[in-house]
């Protein structure tokens, strides 16, 4: 039952990046040229998207467990860290300089071709690279 | 005016939204692309391993056999210039392992429920996103 459900949402997921152009990396670039040919078209998806998931995380607050019985998700500590502050910067330079984000790059990746696979290789490479990267990071911190 | 592109990514929004909202209500994770994915690469996330391939089965299935099975004339429109995608890459990966989320994760379901690591890291990928256009794409020309 978990994985159906995972599998749904994951394709819910992913035919919403498509159908919203979120995995054409020119409409993600266009967003974020705020200098050049500006396209707002991100702003809808991302309004779009956190409008049933506020109503979701409100039904939340009613209930103690997911329907398959899971626990919700409790909030993080609200501490703003180095780590998340260095760590968004860094994946917002790679977002702007190729246009994919990870749930794209795994959608397209079927029409995506050498490029995107390139892509999505190298992103599991930065993944496998950051608890070292992590370390270096906080010692510096502690300086 | 409206431009189309705009109602088809509150569409495709709305489905992102609702995809997220089910993963949360349902399974009681929430649905951050590099958070499931991250957890399988690092084996951080090793005991819920089968739910987080389900949902990237799906991610991956569900708009490729879509685009398959219609035709539709997808493009990614990727930069031809693997060594730009390979530094994107190494920096989406890296940092949103650092940060603990992308664009999903942070950006919807993290804005979603008021989180302010989920603003502030939203915050900082924006501005960085749209600075790496800057000077990749206007400055030095390179995407």
């Amino acid at each position: 039952m978990r994985a159906l459900f995972a599998f749904l949402a994951g394709g819910l997921f992913g035919a919403g990046l498509y159908v919203s152009g979120m995995t054409d990396t020119t409409k993600v670039q266009g967003w974020l040229d705020v200098f050049g040919a500006w396209d707002p078209t991100l702003a809808f998806v991302l309004g779009g998207a956190i409008l049933p998931m506020a109503l979701a995380w409100n039904v939340t607050t009613r209930r103690a467990r997911a329907a398959l019985g899971t626990e919700f998700p409790g909030r993080p500590a609200p501490r703003i860290g180095h780590n998340l502050v260095v760590g968004s910067v860094l994946f917002g330079a790679g977002w702007g300089l190729a246009g994919l984000c990870p749930g794209p790059a795994v959608a397209s990746l079927f029409w995506g071709g050498t490029g995107g696979l390139v892509f999505l290789v190298a992103m599991l490479a930065g993944m496998l690279a950051a608890p070292p990267v992590r370390n270096r990071i906080d010692r510096l911190a502690t300086l | 005016m409206i431009d189309p592109d705009w109602i088809w990514g509150l569409v495709g929004g709305l489905m992102i939204g609702a995809a997220a909202a089910l993963f949360l209500l349902v399974n009681g994770r929430i649905m951050g692309a590099s958070g499931i994915i991250g957890g399988l690469v690092d084996r951080s996330g090793w005991s819920t391993a089968v739910e987080r391939g389900a949902f990237l089965a799906g991610l991956l299935l569900v708009p490729g056999l879509f685009v398959l099975a219609t035709g539709a004339a997808a493009q990614t429109n990727l930069t031809g210039n693997l060594w730009a995608v390979i530094a994107a890459g190494l920096l989406v990966g890296i940092g949103t392992r650092l940060a603990n989320g992308c664009t999903s994760g942070h950006g919807v379901c993290g804005i979603s429920r008021f989180s302010l690591r989920g603003m502030v890291a939203t915050v900082f990928y924006l501005l960085a996103g749209g600075m790496a256009v800057v000077v990749f794409k206007h400055w030095l020309g390179v995407v």
